[in-house]
């Protein structure tokens, strides 16, 4: 079998290497200290030189006080999946100093506050030591200002030591805070004093790590995967929102609202073509998005984890009294509260299977911030033509972190607005319709909506026959249930399909699904590199399950699950619904640590299986 | 050709027709599936009747409901409009999403004792303070009969259950909460009061803004016996009906004759009229504070006053809030909802 896999090569600090545009930089901070901008102008200053970057923010489920940890990570081949291991620290925050220096890996370099006197601890690491507070008293004399000023001096400094052109930097800032004239001319200063003391002090030593221009991110954008969804739901002409704040799904609708105003009220009247209610909790959000569905508008909500388990009940109601409705689900760390700022794929199971009695849903799995924007717009069509709860499984690490993207695609197919019965439908049907009667064969039958000049029904979660009428009869709740059984065989052909890359020759499959992607595409290189491993891959994109990917386990002798839970959840439910033959060769990769999924770990998961 | 199949009892007034050419036999529902005697059956005799007499068009009506045995009435009339049975004490959330997609519509939602004060106070809570124009029934048993029996938080304070248990928690003044809240029209009546409760029924098509009507309902099975301060009995004994409730449609001329000062007469949102004669010469019900003094004053007495309590007949609503296009939002075309490419451009190049 494969060899023994090396362990990440340290990046040599003698002044012989440099390391060039691979590398992590985690800023630890103090959250509600500012440094949020600061991380941005660097982030975007790597991103404006060409480089491919990606940015994620470790914060606290608090508002002020607590550590914070932003890491930026640049790489040349594009994989933007978190880095394990960090490779420059900067560190601002004196409670985590001492942990975060001592985790580093030999040869790793370090900017530091000098009061924190961090080269005492290590003698392998290359310390750089900034009199941070000398410095920002000198360019800020408003003494309130200094602790949101400080950050900038350390983007300052990194200018230097990484070799990012000032000039990138200023133009990041001025993306920021150019319209507040009076913030950027602070905030430059304080930048370009960074980088005067890093050039006067820090000149002679030659720095391990550098930036230097590609071209590799030209026409890309910069976006988080909440404001893309957001974007998506606009265009996928949504017209009433309910939603109840948490994290980290909050900004999704708050982006949806900034956007929803300037792009969507009428231009002939002023009005707004949408409605959107902050709800008295999760529960009210559903139900008002389930009733204006049912009335005909394109409704949706956005939560998390525990928005999600008080959602049930209804959720049970939408699928079975056939009712339209969009759920984003941004899932963060459960069970209960948990870690409401960490990022895990840990709603998968109880979300396919939503609510009491038998359920089961559709869930659309986006992996990248297009798919955010394009599965808002799958979701609306598949939510109206299956008549039934869609639920869009975004994560923290998705939604709330900062990826690159081509820019998004306008949506060429019309609006789908499934089988809703009008006016002469209704007289080509004759006495043949009935509000739950399969007429097609697809087990999705014809509803009508009040106020169309339809027939009336009577929608209830409680029993129903065909026609909508209560029913208690065996046959009728039998009948009911296989019809849906049917129309979810439907939806299987309906959903987003999975990406497939077959290897030839590849004994070994992978499977993953959501922002595990992007760690397993630069594991399959780390594998084949590292262990000679060929791997072929099959991103799922949407929950039921295609044929294709039975097809896809009977080509591989060992198939790898990965995904950001414990209990192997999308594993289970590929159990449930596979061929059982097929059972015995699939096999888990799991991460659950809170933080993004990252390559080295799948790949030391893989290479230690392959070995059994 | 709707799905439910209305059994029309043949009425005195069969061949009389409304406003709109209708039979009152077009109002009514499926047949009925409560215990014979039910005060929500005569609630849903009224409803229909109501609307009857207001000449209201079904099609323009959703009607909607929690769960429990007054949730199940919607099915027993307005067989033309569309209706919701929807999950145990949501129905508030449900028939918001509804008004919200289609503010075109007029929306009846029935809830229970129960369903209202207990499972659904929250929703119910954020309904009053959104002022959502719909009409807001309660059929208050102080039971829960769909379950046999056990008590409601409308529960009178000592009052007894069938099985002896006796209640040792006051009750929600479901009434009081209301006007608190910002419901602008606030009613109390009793389902065997068949002229006073269909006056505030019409009065309440009439008005625009969340309209709060408890309707003590009794419960013939679990809640009849003495003891109860839900029973037939007690109810009647005890009900204080403030005063005559005339309602004079904006379709009618108005003739009605009263002692100067001795009657409030309130123009509502649509033209109507409604005239309140009043018990007491300090009650306004226009003022709220009045109207929780005099529920607060009546229930320390052991009373229950029956009437229209509260009113605010100008308040902005919810739907109105919210500056939608006159459209029901549920039909905007494509055009409308589906920003231009161009858009779409702006905010790539933004992001760039």
């Amino acid at each position: 079998m494969s060899s023994p896999l090396a362990t990440a090569a340290p990046a040599e600090s003698s002044s012989s290497q440099h390391v060039v545009n691979d590398f992590s930089i985690s800023v630890a901070t103090v959250n509600g200290s500012g440094s949020q901008t600061a991380n941005l102008v660097l982030l975007r200053a790597i991103f404006q030189m060409g480089v491919p970057v990606s940015g994620k923010n470790m914060f606290p489920s608090n508002i002020a006080g607590l550590p914070t940890w932003y890491t930026i990570r640049a790489n040349a081949k594009g994989y933007i999946a978190r880095k394990k291991e960090i490779d420059f620290l900067v560190a601002m925050n004196a409670e985590t100093a001492r942990e975060d220096v001592l985790s580093l890996d030999p040869g790793r370099a370090v900017l530091y506050d000098v009061p924190l006197k961090l080269n005492e601890l290590r003698d392998d690491l290359m310390f750089y030591s900034v009199p941070f507070d000398k410095i920002v008293a000198e360019v800020c004399p408003d003494a309130k200002l200094r602790r949101l000023v400080k950050n900038m001096i350390y983007d300052g400094v990194l200018s230097h030591l990484l070799s990012v052109d000032l000039g990138e930097m200023v133009e990041a800032l001025s993306k920021t805070l150019g319209k507040k004239p009076k913030a950027m001319a602070l905030n430059q200063a304080a930048l370009e004093a960074g980088a005067k003391y890093a050039q006067e002090h820090f000149a002679v030593i030659q720095h391990p790590y550098r930036i230097q221009r590609m071209n590799k991110t030209g026409g890309l954008i910069l976006v988080d995967g909440n404001a893309a969804a957001a974007m998506g739901c606009m265009f996928a002409g949504c017209t009433v929102v309910a939603w109840y704040p948490i994290t980290p799904s909050s900004s999704l609708p708050e982006s949806f609202i900034s956007y929803m105003r300037k792009y969507r009220m009428d231009k002939d009247t002023g009005k707004a073509t949408f409605a959107i209610v902050q709800a008295e909790d999760e529960i009210a959000a559903i139900g008002m998005v389930i009733g204006a569905s049912w009335a005909g508008a394109r409704a949706m909500t956005s939560t998390s984890g525990p928005g999600i388990s008080l959602m049930s009940e209804f959720a049970g109601l939408a699928y079975y009294a056939e009712v339209p409705a969009v759920v984003f689900d941004i899932q963060r760390v459960g069970p209960s509260t948990g870690l409401p700022t960490r990022t895990a794929q840990g709603d998968i199971l109880s979300t396919a299977v939503h609510s009491h009695g038998d359920t089961k849903h559709v869930l659309l799995l986006p992996a990248s911030m297009g798919e955010c924007f394009d599965m808002a717009g799958d979701a609306f069509d598949l939510s109206e033509r299956l008549q039934t709860i869609v639920y869009v499984m975004s994560d923290l690490d998705l939604g709330m972190n900062t990826w690159m993207s081509e820019p998004f695609t306008y949506p060429t197919k019309p609006l789908d607005r499934g089988k809703v019965l009008d006016e002469a439908k209704v007289r080509e049907l004759g006495a043949s319709w009935g509000r739950y009667k399969d007429l097609d064969g697809d087990g999705i039958p014809w509803r009508t909506l009040p106020d169309t000049g339809t027939p009336s029904y009577f929608t209830r979660g409680s029993g129903h026959n065909a026609m909508a009428q209560y029913s208690e009869r065996a046959d009728d709740y039998t009948n009911n249930l296989d019809r849906l059984s049917k129309k979810f065989d439907t939806a299987a052909g309906l959903v987003p399909q999975p990406v497939i890359d077959d290897v030839k020759g590849a004994k070994v499959g992978i499977i993953a699904y959501g922002s595990s992607h992007w760690a397993v595409i630069e594991s399959r290189d780390l594998l084949k590199d590292e262990a000679s491993l060929d791997t072929s891959y099959l991103r799922l994109r949407a929950y039921p399950f295609p044929e294709s990917v039975d097809a896809f386990i009977r080509r591989h002798d060992r198939v790898y699950v990965v995904e950001q839970n414990r209990d192997a959840q999308m594993l289970s439910l590929l159990r449930i619904d596979i061929d059982p033959a097929l059972q015995t060769r699939l096999r888990s990769v799991l991460h659950y640590s809170g933080l993004p999924i990252d390559a080295r770990s799948v790949t030391q998961s893989i290479v230690a299986q392959e070995k059994q | 050709m709707s799905t439910e199949t209305s059994t029309p009892t043949p009425a005195p007034q069969a061949k009389k027709t409304n406003r709109l050419g209708l039979e009152l036999a077009s109002y009514r529902g499926s047949k009925t599936t409560l215990c014979a005697g039910c005060g929500h059956n005569a609630i849903t005799e009224r409803i229909i009747d109501a609307c009857y007499e207001m000449g209201v068009d079904a099609k323009k009506v959703i009607k909607l409901s929690g769960i429990g045995c007054s949730s199940k009435s919607p099915a027993y009339f307005l067989n033309q409009s569309h209706g919701f049975n929807s999950v145990h004490g949501r129905m508030p959330s449900v028939a918001t999403g509804a008004m919200l997609a289609n503010h075109t519509m007029a929306a009846i939602g029935v809830s229970g004792d129960g369903d209202t004060g207990a499972i659904g106070i929250g929703q119910f809570v954020h309904l009053m303070r959104r002022n959502l124009p719909l009409i807001y029934i309660i059929e208050d048993n102080g039971c829960y009969g769909l379950t046999k029996g056990q008590f409601s938080p409308t529960a009178d304070l000592g009052t007894k259950a069938k099985n002896g248990v006796v209640n040792d928690l006051p009750p929600i003044d479901t009434c009081a909460l209301a006007i608190e809240l910002g419901a602008t029209f606030v009613a109390r009546s009793f389902s065997g009061d068949k002229k006073q409760l269909l006056s505030i029924l019409k009065a309440a098509i009439a008005h625009r803004g969340t309209c709060m009507i408890d309707v003590i309902s009794p419960c013939v099975t679990f809640n009849d016996h003495e003891g109860s301060t839900k029973s037939y009995a007690y109810v009647k004994e005890h009900d204080e009906a403030l005063g005559e409730v005339t309602f004079v449609p904006f379709f009618e001329d108005i003739s009605v004759d009263y002692e100067p000062g001795s009657t409030t007469e309130v123009t509502m949102h649509d033209g109507s009229h409604l005239f309140l004669k009043k018990i007491s010469e300090h009650y306004d019900p226009t003022d709220k504070l009045a109207a929780n003094r005099l529920l607060h004053e009546t229930s320390l007495r052991g009373e229950f006053p029956t009437g229209v309590i509260y009113i605010e007949p100008d308040k902005d609503d919810f739907l109105t809030s919210l500056n939608m296009v006159e459209q029901p939002l549920a039909f905007l075309p494509q055009s409308m909802t589906r920003p231009a490419p161009s858009v779409l451009e702006e905010l790539m190049a933004g992001l760039k």
